[in-house]
C-alpha cells in the first residue's frame, strides 16, 4: 500500500518536475511547480514526518507560489518563444546530461552508507513537539539569524519598490 | 467491523449530511435575507419552496455548458474542480462528537483525527486561493481576470490575521489535534461558566474570536468582501465565464468554505460539541452532535445575516483594514496570551 503510494506521487513529481522546465508559459510552470510540492509533501507524510509535510504545503505551495502566479497575472507574461538550438547543443547535450546524472547518482551513492535505507514512517522526529524543540533549543542561533535575513530582504524590497515609484 | 468498511461508512454519512446542508444552507440564505429585505423568498417549488434547491440543481445541469474561446481549456476546466475539491477535503478532520459506539465497536464522531488537524486545515485553504486565481486567468476575460487578482491579494492579507488568531486558542490547548482541543475546553469555571476558549483564562479569546470570523468573512469572499465578485463592477468577477455545473461548483465551494470556518470557529473558540451548561451532556449520540451543529448553525446564520445587513467595502479600505488593524491586534492577541501562559500555565 505504501509502495503504491510513494510509486504513484513519485511519478507525478518527476513528471511535474519535468514539466516545470519544458512547458513554455509561465503560468504552467508554476502550476507544475505547486504539482511537485504537493507531491512531495505526500512523501513527507509516508516517511512519517506529519508537520514538515503541511509546512511544504502551506509555505511552499499556499503563500510563494500564489505570489509568484500573482505576479505572472500582473506582468501578463506570455509565453516564452523556444530558441532554436545549434546542433552542436543538441549534440553535445545529451551525453553531458547522462555524465552529469551518473556523477550526481554516484556521489550520493558513496556519501550515505547503504545499510541505512529509508522506511516507511519510520521518521518520528516530524511531529510539531519535536520541531518547536529543535528551533527553540539546538537551532536557536541559526533561527534567530534566519528572521533577521528575511526582514532584511523585507526592507530591500521596500526600499528598491521605493526606487521604481519616484 | 473491520478499520475500512467504518471508515467508509462514516465518510458517506458525513458527505451525505454535508451536501444536504450545501443545498439547503442556500436556502435558507434566500428565506433569510428575504425576510431581512421585506420579501417572502422562494415559495412555489414546494410546501414554503422547500423543493427550490432541487429545482435550481436540475436547472443548472440542464444548462448549456458555454466554453469561452481561450487557451488554456485544461486550467478552465481544473479552476472549479479544484474549487470544489479543496473545500471539501477541510471537513475530514472536524470532530463532531465524542466517542460513541457503533454496534459495540468505540469509534469518533470524526473522519480522521490528524494531530497537526489545525495545520492541514491552514493548508489546504491556503491552496483554495488557486481554484479563483485559475478561474479568472483561464476565462480569458478581463472581469474574471480582476476579480481573480483580487482574490489572490485578499486571500494572502487575510490569511496572516486568520492564522494569528488561530494560534493563540491552540497555546491555551497545548494541541493541535481538533479533537483534543476541544477535549480540553470539557470543563466550567466556578462550576457553570463552560471553560471555552472563548470564555476561559488565562486569557478570554474574545478578541481573537472577533478577529478570526472577520478574516474568515474575508477568505470565504462574503459581503462585505466580496469585492472579487463585485457585481456593480465586475459583473460577477471570478466565475463571470462560468455556467451550468461548473458554475454550481464554485457556489458549492464557497458554502462549504462557509460550512468549514464556522466549524473551525465552533471547534477552536465555542467548546465544539460540549454544551453550554453543567449537566446537559446527558443524551449520549444526539445531544453532543445537537451542539455542534447548533453552535455552527448560528454562525452560518451570522454569516447570512451580514450578508443582509452590511454595504460592501472600497477595495483600498478593505487592504488597509488588514494590515493596519486586523493583522496588529491579532499580534497582540497572540503576544498577550502566550504572555499569560507563560506566566500561569
Amino acid at each position: 500500500m505504501n509502495a503504491i503510494v510513494f510509486l504513484i506521487f513519485a511519478a507525478v513529481a518527476v513528471i511535474c518536475g519535468i514539466n516545470v522546465v519544458v512547458r513554455t508559459h509561465p503560468i504552467s510552470c508554476a502550476l507544475a511547480l505547486i504539482g511537485t510540492m504537493a507531491s512531495l509533501s505526500v512523501l513527507y507524510l509516508l516517511l512519517g514526518a506529519q508537520f514538515i509535510a503541511a509546512a511544504q504545503v502551506f509555505v511552499y505551495a499556499g503563500a510563494i507560489m500564489v505570489l509568484f502566479v500573482f505576479v505572472i497575472m500582473l506582468l501578463n507574461a506570455g509565453a516564452e518563444q523556444k530558441p532554436h538550438g545549434a546542433w552542436m547543443a543538441r549534440l553535445t547535450g545529451a551525453p553531458l546530461l547522462v555524465a552529469l546524472l551518473g556523477i550526481l547518482g554516484f556521489v550520493i551513492l558513496r556519501a550515505f552508507p547503504r545499510s541505512e535505507m529509508a522506511r516507511f514512517g519510520g521518521f518520528t522526529g516530524g511531529t510539531v513537539e519535536n520541531v518547536g524543540r529543535a528551533i527553540f533549543t539546538t537551532y536557536l542561533l541559526p533561527f534567530e539569524i534566519t528572521s533577521i535575513l528575511v526582514l532584511i530582504a523585507i526592507v530591500g524590497a521596500v526600499v528598491l519598490g521605493y526606487k521604481e515609484m519616484d | 467491523m473491520n478499520f475500512y468498511l467504518l471508515s467508509a461508512i462514516k465518510a458517506a454519512v458525513v458527505v451525505g449530511v454535508l451536501m444536504l446542508t450545501l443545498l439547503y444552507l442556500q436556502w435558507v440564505e434566500r428565506k433569510v435575507i428575504a425576510r431581512i429585505q421585506v420579501r417572502v423568498g422562494p415559495n412555489r417549488v414546494g410546501r414554503y419552496g422547500l423543493l427550490q434547491p432541487i429545482a435550481d440543481t436540475l436547472k443548472l445541469l440542464l444548462k448549456e455548458d458555454l466554453m469561452p474561446p481561450g487557451p488554456n481549456r485544461f486550467l478552465y476546466l481544473l479552476a472549479p474542480f479544484l474549487a470544489i475539491t479543496l473545500s471539501l477535503i477541510s471537513i475530514s478532520v472536524i470532530p463532531f462528537g465524542p466517542e460513541v459506539k457503533v454496534i459495540g465497536v468505540p469509534t469518533w464522531m470524526q473522519l480522521t483525527d490528524l494531530n497537526i488537524g489545525v495545520v492541514f486545515i491552514l493548508a489546504i485553504s491556503s491552496l483554495n486561493v488557486y481554484g479563483v486565481v485559475l478561474a479568472g486567468w483561464a476565462s480569458n476575460s478581463k472581469y474574471p481576470l480582476l476579480g481573480g487578482l483580487r482574490a489572490s491579494a485578499q486571500m494572502i492579507s487575510y490569511e496572516l490575521p486568520l492564522g494569528l488568531a488561530v494560534a493563540a486558542p491552540l497555546l491555551m490547548s497545548n494541541t493541535l489535534s481538533l479533537r483534543e482541543i476541544v477535549v480540553s475546553q470539557s470543563h466550567y469555571t466556578w462550576g457553570f461558566l463552560p471553560a471555552w476558549n472563548l470564555f476561559r483564562g488565562p486569557f478570554p479569546q474574545v478578541i481573537g474570536f472577533l478577529v478570526f470570523m472577520v478574516a474568515a468573512f474575508a477568505e470565504t469572499n462574503r459581503v462585505p468582501f466580496d469585492l472579487p465578485e463585485a457585481e456593480t463592477e465586475l459583473v460577477a468577477g471570478f466565475h463571470t465565464e462560468y455556467s451550468s455545473m461548473k458554475f454550481a461548483g464554485f457556489f458549492m465551494a464557497e458554502y462549504s468554505n462557509m460550512i468549514t470556518v464556522c466549524s473551525m470557529a465552533t471547534v477552536l473558540f465555542l467548546g465544539g460539541w460540549l454544551p453550554p451548561f453543567p449537566g446537559l451532556d446527558v443524551v449520549p449520540v444526539v445531544g453532543p452532535l445537537f451542539w455542534f451543529l447548533a453552535k455552527t448553525g448560528v454562525l452560518l446564520f451570522v454569516f447570512i445575516w451580514v450578508r443582509g445587513t452590511m454595504p460592501r467595502l472600497r477595495y483600498d479600505q478593505l487592504m488597509r483594514f488588514a494590515w493596519s488593524f486586523m493583522f496588529p491586534v491579532a499580534m497582540a492577541n497572540l503576544m498577550i496570551t502566550g504572555l499569560m501562559v507563560a506566566l500561569v500555565g
